[in-house]
Order: structure tokens, then C-alpha cells, then sequence
């Protein structure tokens, strides 16, 4: 959690200072993200995040932080995840990837391979048709897939009161007669627990979950946004007061198993993993036609009539 | 050989790629019990069971958007869309994701799925049943798009639409499934993408057209042989993407006279992009302006009017004459 909260900074700073892209902070959803992750077995299970979860998906790889930072930087190699990395492509279309995770479930049960699938989204994405559509399939065909709604109360500017009349995001599961359940999403054990009952479910053969995380976006919905215009200073507060981190370094403190020194050494723990990840980011080369040979699984004789028209292009232009 | 409508033949090769390969499975409204509403699955549930043959529920974008997460699984599913109208619902999940996921993961993953759809129109269908949508497909980057006008290429096309790596959307003519009928080869038959087929040769004009047009387009060009002597040929594309230029601009430039006949309305309509390769390739052969022979600019029409709306014979063998006529 604290990995992802100083790395998410760290990508927020680098593109305040215009060296990285867009990117969309994971401040206050840490537990959600990461105590779900912390369920899942990486050598057989997969994550299908949307676009805020990659920074917190370490837990399938340490390569995963790299591909963060490729995403970020919009290097084209950002979802080229190595085989051994089960993590999907980050998805920018919301609930888009929700009906890919069903899928993908339903297949490695069909192909009679033993993982769980753990796809993330939104409360602005359970508005959505494949959100519904999804969800119905998997109850139909008993997907082991765990959809893991990360209600941070926002999407961009809009409040999850006006997202839906439904009581709960977990009363959506009724719909789709799998079990809905809440759990408060800034409290890592919770989160985790919940989760871990889900996988156990779904490789049972009893099919998939909706989880409700309930909790906050503590951050501005991407750098290019202003919460000022709409988040209410004393819920903010009042949420600042739950953060996941400190709830947890207060137990683990109580408990003896945390102290300022081991603070200081995570953190710069995080900030020695992040500078050396971002190193390898920037080193990571670039073929400028990449875009012609990742089209298809061999370029169709159109692009590359295009890819000469463009290397002439180029050599004329030049002159 | 056996003699095959375009429907058999589908059936036939569906059965066949089942058997061959075990990660085959076809999904759909209605394409288990009932054997999908044409019967292009009939058979397939009782022979591979209710796990390979799937009933779905009635969602088409949870329909294309699971053969994605099934693919990545290693599964090679195949989904039948009743309609093509009916891929509006769906067309966030073919556009936005199928075609793209490949270049989304640096190449590193593709995604193996077909999606057939019956299309066109000609059998009296309600509303949406009958739209030619390819071109809005064709601008979907990443995917592949066949279109077979005889029964031994529905087979062909199929077969190398099922067996190809990336995303492929097989439109089938709806019109054709039981009206066309020809020898279709028996066992393993693949007919690759991007080579177009010489249905008849000419050397006076071409007429270039894909799917159920091609018969329209080979009955024109015989009646405008018959009553002026000038030597017609029709080029069926069967895949526009890929397309093949080179058949195109070789036609072109034997006849210096080209017709372009399709279903869909005519503004950014496939024959367009027709048209504009020959321009690009071949314009220094052209004796004539090249014709455009579509539907039109207004939604599909209602039953009663579609024998207006969708170009016939007369209508082709009208835009044959004129081309023959002109002198550039």
C-alpha cells in the first residue's frame, strides 16, 4: 500500500513536471486495490484492471510497476506484459474489460486450468451495459471471476448518489443472482478476506462474486483534473480521517510490528524500486513503425504499401 | 466436391473445425438446441456438447466482449451475431476492444475469435436484419473482414477466418444462405485471405462487388455482353481487409473500365475505398470515370421497398452501359 501511494506520487510529480502523461492517483484506494491483489495466487490467477489499479498490482509481478510507468510515459510496449505476468493491458474504456475477465474465466475453467480471475472497475462503470451484461453471463455460465468494484464515490466530478437509485453497487448483484457483498474498502483485511472468500468460491465451481470496496478518492481523478470544483472540503476530511495506510500502520504500531524507522526504510525502499524502474522505462527502445507490426499478428499488404509510402515520405520530406 | 448452399457449407465447416481442433467452441443466441435460427449450428450441440456449443444469454456485446477474455484463455471461439444490425450493440466491443487488443499489448497477444453475421437484403427481414455495415467494420484497425459470395468460399473463408490469428468478422449474405449453391471441396479447404477471385474474365470493363452482389453483378454482365458484344468481367474481393489491391489495379488496367457494386448506402461506403485505390494504382489506364452502383443515403428501407433500394441487375447492367459509353 505504501509502495503504491509513493509510486503513484512519484507519477504525479514526473508529469507536473511534464516528463510522463496523464495518470490517474490511487490515493485512498490503496487497500482496496492492493488487500484484493493480496488474495490472489499470481502463478495461476489474473487481474483485469481498468486504469488507477496497475501502480497497486505488484502483487503479480514486480515487472507490473514498469509497465505502469510505460503506459504513463505512452510507450508502446506498456501492455506487452511477459507471459509469466498475468495482469490484462490497461483498459481506458469503462467496464469495457468486465465481459474480457467473464471470458477469460469461463476459458480456463473450459481449458481446465485452476485460476481465478480478479477484475476491478469503478462505480461510474457498474452504469454500464457490459457491467450488467457481464455480470449476468458469469452467473449463467459459473465463471470463477471475482468482480471487485472499487466504489470510490467518484466518477470524475459525478457522486456515486447520482451513479444509481440502488441501494448498494452490491445490491447489483441480485440482477445477475451471484452474491453481492460490501466490504469497507479501507480496511486491508477486510478487503482481503472478502476477496479470499471469493476465490475459494470461484474454484469450487460455485461461480463468480461482486464485492463492493466502499471507499475514497482521496486525489483528483487524473492530473488534468480539478477537484476543488466539486469534492466537499469536510468529506474530504472525514475520509482523510480512514485513510487505509495510517488505519493500518496504527494497528501494526499497536501490534509492535511498526515503527518510523521501517517507515523510512519502506519508503525509501519504494523510491530505490521506482528510480530503477523508471530507468528502465526510459531505456526501453522505440521503433518508430512499431504501430504497423502490432496491428495484426503479420502487417496485411495495405500497411505495409503504407510503411514504404512512409519511409519514402520520410527520406523525401527530409530532402 | 459436393454440391452445397452457402448455409451447408457453413454448417459443414463449423462441424469439421470442431472436430479438428478441441479449443473450437461456438457461442450465440440460439445456436445450441435450436441450432441458431438459419441452423448454421445444427448438429454441433448434440456432437460436441452443451460446454463447446453455447447458448448465451441475449447480450451481444457480453457475446463478443467474453470471446476476447476466451481467447486470451486459449480458447478459439466463434460467435454468431443473429443480425448484423444487431452488432450496434456490440460494436464498442469489436471497435474499441477485439480489434485493438493486439496493438494494446505491444503485439505480445492477439485475439483468435470469429464473428459471423448474416447481412444484406432480399428476404423481406424487419427492421436492422438487412444493413450492410462493412465499411464502419473496415475502419475497425485490427480486424479482418471476409465476405463470401459462393458456397466452396464460405467454407474457404471460414475456415481461414477461424484458423487466423487475429480477429476476423465473416459476413454472411442472407439472401445466399439457401439461393446459392455450387461444389463445395471436401476435406481441408482454406482459401487465404486477400486474394480476390476472378469470377468471370473480361476485357472491356470489370465490375468488382463482394458477397450476394457478385451474382447480381455476373448476371449483368452477361445480359450487357449479350446485347453489345463488349467482354465484362466480375472480380469478387471476398476479404476487404485484407484487400487485394493487386487483382484490383491488374483488372483495371486490362479493362481501363471499372464498376464498383455494393448494398450499403454510397457516402464512405466500402466501393469507395474501391475506387480510390484504382485512382491511386491504376489511373493512368482508365479509359472512363469509374462507377459507383449502391444503395442509399437513408436507412434500410421497410419490406415494400427494398426491391428499390438494393441495386439489381438493370441498375448494374445500366452502370456497365454508361461506363462502356464514356471516353475519358
Amino acid at each position: 500500500m505504501l509502495r503504491a501511494r509513493r509510486w503513484s506520487t512519484r507519477l504525479f510529480n514526473l508529469q507536473r513536471q511534464g516528463r510522463m502523461g496523464t495518470t490517474a492517483p490511487i490515493d485512498g484506494e490503496e487497500a482496496a486495490v492492493v488487500g484484493s491483489a493480496a488474495a490472489m495466487d499470481p502463478a495461476v490467477d489474473w487481474a483485469v484492471p481498468q486504469y488507477r489499479e496497475p501502480v497497486g498490482l505488484s502483487r503479480f509481478g514486480d515487472r507490473v510497476l514498469l509497465h505502469t510507468i510505460l503506459y504513463h510515459l505512452g510507450h508502446p510496449d506498456a501492455g506487452a506484459y511477459p507471459p509469466d505476468i498475468h495482469v490484462f493491458p490497461t483498459q481506458i474504456s469503462i467496464a469495457a474489460q468486465i465481459p474480457h475477465a467473464v471470458g477469460l474465466a469461463w476459458g480456463l475453467r473450459l481449458r481446465g486450468e485452476p485460476g481465478a480471475v480478479l477484475c476491478y472497475f469503478g462505480d461510474g462503470a457498474t452504469s454500464e451495459g457490459d457491467f450488467y451484461e457481464a455480470a449476468n453471463l458469469a452467473g449463467v455460465v459459473r465463471a470463477p471471476v471475482i468482480l471487485l468494484c472499487v466504489n470510490n464515490s467518484w466518477a470524475i466530478s459525478t457522486p456515486v448518489r447520482l451513479q444509481t437509485a440502488a441501494g448498494s453497487i452490491a445490491d447489483k448483484a441480485a440482477a445477475a443472482g451471484i452474491p453481492g457483498v460490501r466490504v469497507d474498502g479501507n480496511d486491508v483485511v477486510a478487503v482481503r478476506e472478502a476477496t479470499a472468500a471469493a476465490r475459494r468460491r470461484a474454484l469450487a465451481g460455485e461461480g463468480p462474486t461482486l464485492i463492493e470496496a466502499v471507499t475514497y478518492r482521496m486525489g483528483p481523478h487524473t492530473t488534468a483534473d480539478d477537484p476543488t470544483r466539486y469534492v466537499p472540503p469536510e468529506e474530504l476530511a472525514a475520509w482523510a480521517e480512514r485513510d487505509p495506510i495510517a488505519r493500518l500502520g496504527t494497528r501494526l504500531e499497536q501490534a509492535g510490528l511498526w515503527d518510523d524507522d521501517r517507515q523510512r526504510a519502506a519508503e525509501e525502499d519504494a523510491d530505490r524500486r521506482f528510480d530503477a524502474a523508471f530507468d528502465a522505462a526510459q531505456a526501453t527502445p522505440l521503433r518508430d513503425d512499431v504501430f504497423i507490426d502490432t496491428a495484426y499478428a503479420s502487417p496485411t499488404p495495405q500497411l505495409e504499401r503504407q510503411r514504404r509510402l512512409l519511409h519514402d515520405e520520410r527520406s523525401r520530406g527530409a530532402g | 466436391m459436393a454440391t452445397m448452399t452457402m448455409l451447408e457449407a457453413v454448417r459443414h465447416t463449423l462441424h469439421e473445425e470442431m472436430a479438428r481442433d478441441e479449443r473450437v467452441m461456438v457461442l450465440g443466441q440460439d445456436v445450441g438446441t435450436l441450432g441458431g435460427v438459419f441452423r448454421a449450428t445444427e448438429g454441433l450441440r448434440d456432437r460436441f456438447g452443451a460446454e463447446r456449443v453455447v447458448d448465451t444469454p441475449l447480450s451481444e456485446g457480453a457475446i463478443v466482449g467474453a470471446s476476447l477474455g476466451l481467447a486470451w484463455a486459449g480458447m478459439v471461439p466463434v460467435a454468431e451475431i443473429q443480425f448484423l444490425g444487431f452488432t450496434h450493440q456490440a460494436f464498442h466491443q469489436v471497435a474499441g476492444q477485439l480489434a485493438r487488443i493486439r496493438a494494446r499489448s505491444g503485439g505480445r497477444h492477439g485475439c483468435q475469435a470469429t464473428l459471423r453475421a448474416p447481412f444484406g437484403g432480399g428476404v423481406r427481414a424487419p427492421e436492422l436484419h438487412s444493413d450492410s455495415l462493412e465499411a464502419q467494420f473496415a475502419q475497425c484497425a485490427g480486424l479482418k473482414i471476409a465476405a463470401p459470395a459462393s458456397a466452396a468460399d464460405a467454407k474457404g473463408l471460414l475456415t481461414a477466418a477461424i484458423r487466423d490469428p487475429d480477429p476476423v468478422l465473416v459476413l454472411e449474405p442472407l439472401r445466399g444462405y439457401r439461393a446459392i449453391k455450387d461444389d463445395v471441396p471436401e476435406g481441408e479447404h482454406i482459401v487465404p485471405f486477400g486474394r480476390a477471385r476472378e469470377v468471370r474474365g473480361g476485357d472491356d470493363c470489370v465490375i468488382i462487388a463482394w458477397s450476394a452482389m457478385v451474382q447480381t453483378c455476373l448476371r449483368a454482365a452477361l445480359e450487357v455482353e449479350e446485347e453489345s458484344g463488349a467482354s465484362i468481367g466480375v472480380l469478387d474481393l471476398r476479404t476487404l481487409v485484407p484487400l487485394d489491391v493487386e487483382a484490383i489495379v491488374a483488372a483495371a488496367e486490362r479493362t481501363g473500365r471499372v464498376v464498383v457494386a455494393q448494398e450499403a448506402p454510397p457516402t464512405a461506403g466500402f466501393a469507395s475505398e474501391v475506387v480510390a485505390t484504382v485512382q491511386e494504382e491504376a489511373f493512368y489506364a482508365l479509359e472512363a470515370p469509374i462507377a459507383r452502383v449502391s444503395g442509399f443515403d437513408t436507412p434500410y428501407p421497410p419490406a415494400m421497398l427494398e426491391e428499390r433500394w438494393v441495386p439489381d441487375v438493370s441498375r448494374v447492367a445500366a452502370a456497365v452501359r454508361r461506363t462502356l459509353e464514356a471516353r475519358a
